[in-house]
């Protein structure tokens, strides 16, 4: 067992996956010679040549194009967007051309659209966005988010390994400041899949990506105080994994959605009527949610911290809901 | 390369095989638009009338193994594919026996196991980028493939088309790009989407081989995409293709297109590709009357057969449209290789990671010297550039081969 970090875990994923099957390669910018903006390709192009870690140019609509040329001849590209913001250049080439290929002509598409998303490093309005909640508008896509590095590592070979077109987006702000000792050896983790990352009785929160971890906090907090919270880490946002979160709020009776998207049209409003659909009865309190304010996301520190949810806010929201 | 005007291009056994196809691409476009009068279409016709040359002729200097990604109008295309005219019919007429069971209509549909086709979306230009990742998969998998797409003079102001037509030329891609130059973008001319006598010098832009060529002549527009073809294929990069024809509709059925001066359309009409084939044919005695009879009879017969398969078809439940979305192990991904996969593995493939520079960029170098002076920076110029092996299979021995770009024919009367 040896400690990883959340991105050398990403860097994994693409050696071992990579290493095990020549149909895998990758595309994207500066990913070579330089080893990718965030060194998550570091060495690649090393151990596999320049045929199979491609630098492109500056044409996000071009490396997504390409990467479903290629998969339509049995290869599985992974292509970098360099920051995840800069997928919103290729939105069409996704939203249009991938997403509704197998739906229209029964042509699948098995490739990986992986980058770097979310805020909290003063990246300001082009480096720190969550554009997800686009793409889980878009039926043909699966769009996954992991939290911890075993996830990253799991969830990123799964999503290669998928004949379905995967967006996986990676939470910078984790890339170095978590680690965790992962196991030797091939392992996946399945797509579709909740995680209840602490169990509870009071209330639930569902959540995903970096808030897991302002959430976790959060529980922790309020532990202290004697409200047992649970936590659920959605870990993939389409396909959408129903029954785990019905199942917990069916136990806590209460929940609160969190996520460092912004508010309007997250995916706490697809999960709040989702649980009133399906669970009405088991609430014994509104469905509330923490969220980042309905702003972009602004560049100085303080705007920044001030635009973001955090587990103060968390805790805040948590603990007046339980006394609901 | 110019042709002998005393000797026929075309075998005995082509000739007639182009024939029968663009006489099959005139009457099934002919009896599509008798089935939209007769409200048997679902949604819109968008006919290919005057441009079957430019469909067939380029399609038809493909091999067994290429790719192609038609557009809309490109029935012609599609029929030397492989597909048949119930395949047309069935997706205009939104029936589940058609290709894409009612999914989709017109000419979106395709197949990657048999007939090798990319399927179009509306959105102009997109094909370019995904035919030049076919372009690079089939040469990365060793199998010496072509891949074909076309766009439309409209299409060439898409950002998605300069993003893979540069792409695919920093790779040397082996993709035959074809700029059907049809002068209308629904009702907007040519000469508002780009002020350019030749829509071929956009591959200026980006150091590739092109050409303009008449579009209606399709013995020119199949020598010219042989030559094309051959060029990709032998690892020289991607070619563009423009190829001057007319649309002779509106955009579709629901147009009239009164924006075209009628002048325009007789200008055209002159230099029908249907008949100037004829004339091609009777002057080289390639093709008999009794032959030409046969052919029509042939066509006639297909048409009638297809026509009731498709009519007799039933529209798709209404529970289909819940299917497919997600490939849940419907299919097998599996690729065809052509080559030894070691040298794409460790260790065979590694290499020291390092870029080679040529020259330093400066304005006294000989590229920047070149680069200065418009309209003499030719694809040469690319030799230069740095070829790494990624981008160099097959191993080349000779890299100065240049095809220039003939002048746009004149038409004869």
């Amino acid at each position: 067992m040896a400690t990883v970090t959340y991105l050398d875990a990403i860097r994994q994923a693409l050696l071992e996956e990579m290493d095990r099957d020549p149909a895998v390669l990758l595309m994207g910018e500066d990913i070579g010679v330089y080893g990718g903006a965030f060194k998550a390709t570091a060495g690649l192009l090393e151990r596999f040549g320049w045929e199979r870690v491609i630098d492109t140019p500056i044409s996000e609509t071009a490396i997504v194009g390409a990467a479903v040329g290629m998969s339509y001849l049995g290869l599985r590209p992974v292509a970098e967007m360099q920051f995840i913001d800069f997928i919103a250049c290729a939105f069409n080439q996704i939203t249009n051309f991938v997403a509704k290929s197998h739906y229209r002509w029964g042509a699948p598409v098995p490739i990986v659209i992986r980058g770097p998303a979310g805020g909290g490093v003063h990246g300001s309005a082009f480096h720190s966005a969550n554009p997800e909640m686009y793409f889980v508008h878009t039926p043909g896509l699966k769009v996954v988010y992991p939290a911890t590095a075993y996830d990253a590592k799991g969830l990123l070979k799964s999503a290669i390994r998928d004949n379905n077109p995967v967006l996986f987006f990676e939470h910078k702000f984790l890339y170095r400041r978590i680690k965790e000792e992962l196991p030797e050896g091939d392992y996946t983790v399945p797509i579709g899949q909740a995680m209840v990352r602490r169990p509870g009785r009071d209330l639930t929160i569902v959540t995903y990506a970096a808030m897991v971890h302002a959430s976790l906090e959060a529980a922790q907090q309020l532990a202290r105080e004697g409200i047992e919270v649970e936590v659920v880490d959605l870990r993939t946002l389409l396909p959408l994994d129903r029954n785990t979160i019905i199942e917990s709020v069916r136990r806590t009776n209460k929940l609160l959605v969190v996520h460092e998207d912004t508010r309007t049209g997250g995916i706490a409003g697809e999960i709040a009527a989702l649980v009133t659909e399906s669970a009405l009865d088991d609430l014994d309190g509104p469905i509330r949610r923490v969220t980042s304010l309905d702003t972009p996301v602004p560049f100085s520190p303080p705007l920044e911290e001030h635009f973001l949810p955090n587990a103060a806010r968390i805790a805040e929201a948590a603990r007046d809901l339980a006394r609901y | 390369m110019k042709s002998d005007p005393a000797r026929p291009e075309l075998t005995r056994e082509e000739a007639l095989e182009l024939y029968y196809y663009m006489r099959l691409n005139r009457s099934l476009d002919e009896l599509l638009v008798r089935l939209f009068r007769q409200n048997k279409i679902v949604g819109g016709l968008y006919g290919s009338l005057g441009q079957e040359a430019t469909s067939i002729g380029t399609a038809y200097a493909l091999g067994k193994g290429d790719w192609i990604a038609p557009l809309i109008r490109n029935v012609g295309s599609v029929l030397v594919r492989g597909y048949k005219p119930r395949d047309i019919m069935t997706q205009y007429m939104a029936r589940v026996t058609s290709p894409t069971h009612g999914k989709d209509g017109t000419c979106h549909f395709g197949d990657l196991r048999v007939h090798h086709v990319v399927s179009p979306i509306s959105m102009l230009g997109d094909l370019i980028p995904v035919m030049t990742g076919v372009a690079m998969a089939g040469r990365y998998l060793g199998q010496k493939i072509v891949a074909m797409t076309w766009i439309g003079d409209g299409g060439t102001s898409t950002g998605a088309f300069h993003e893979g037509m540069n792409l695919a030329a920093v790779q040397r891609a082996p993709l035959v790009v074809v700029l059907e130059n049809n002068q209308w973008a629904y009702s907007t001319p040519v000469n508002r989407q780009a002020p350019l006598r030749d829509f071929a010098d956009r591959a200026r832009a980006y150091g590739i081989a092109s050409y303009s060529v008449d579009g209606n002549d399709l013995v020119a527009v199949l020598r010219i995409a042989r030559e094309a073809v051959e060029h990709a294929r032998q690892g020289d990069g991607p070619v563009l293709i423009e190829a001057k024809t007319m649309r002779m509709l509106g955009h579709a059925q629901h147009d009239p297109a009164e924006y075209v001066p009628r002048e325009m359309f007789e200008y055209w009409k002159a230099r029908d590709p249907l008949t100037r084939f004829e004339k091609y044919l009777d002057q080289h005695k390639l093709c008999n009357e009794k032959e030409k009879s046969a052919i029509h009879a042939r066509i006639e017969r297909e048409l009638a057969a297809d026509l009731e398969f498709a009519e007799n078809s039933a529209f798709p439940p209404p529970e289909l449209a819940e299917e497919g979305v997600y490939c849940e192990g419907c299919h097998t991904i599996e690729a065809e290789w052509r080559r030894s996969k070691e040298a794409l593995m460790p260790p065979e493939s590694s290499v020291k990671p390092e870029w080679t520079i040529k020259n330093f960029g400066g304005m006294e170098t000989e590229a920047a010297v070149v680069a200065d002076r418009p309209h003499q920076h030719h694809q040469e110029d690319q030799q230069d550039s740095v070829v790494e092996p990624a981008i160099a299979h097959p191993p080349q021995t000779d890299r100065k081969r240049k095809i220039s770009a003939p002048a746009p024919r004149r038409a004869r009367r």
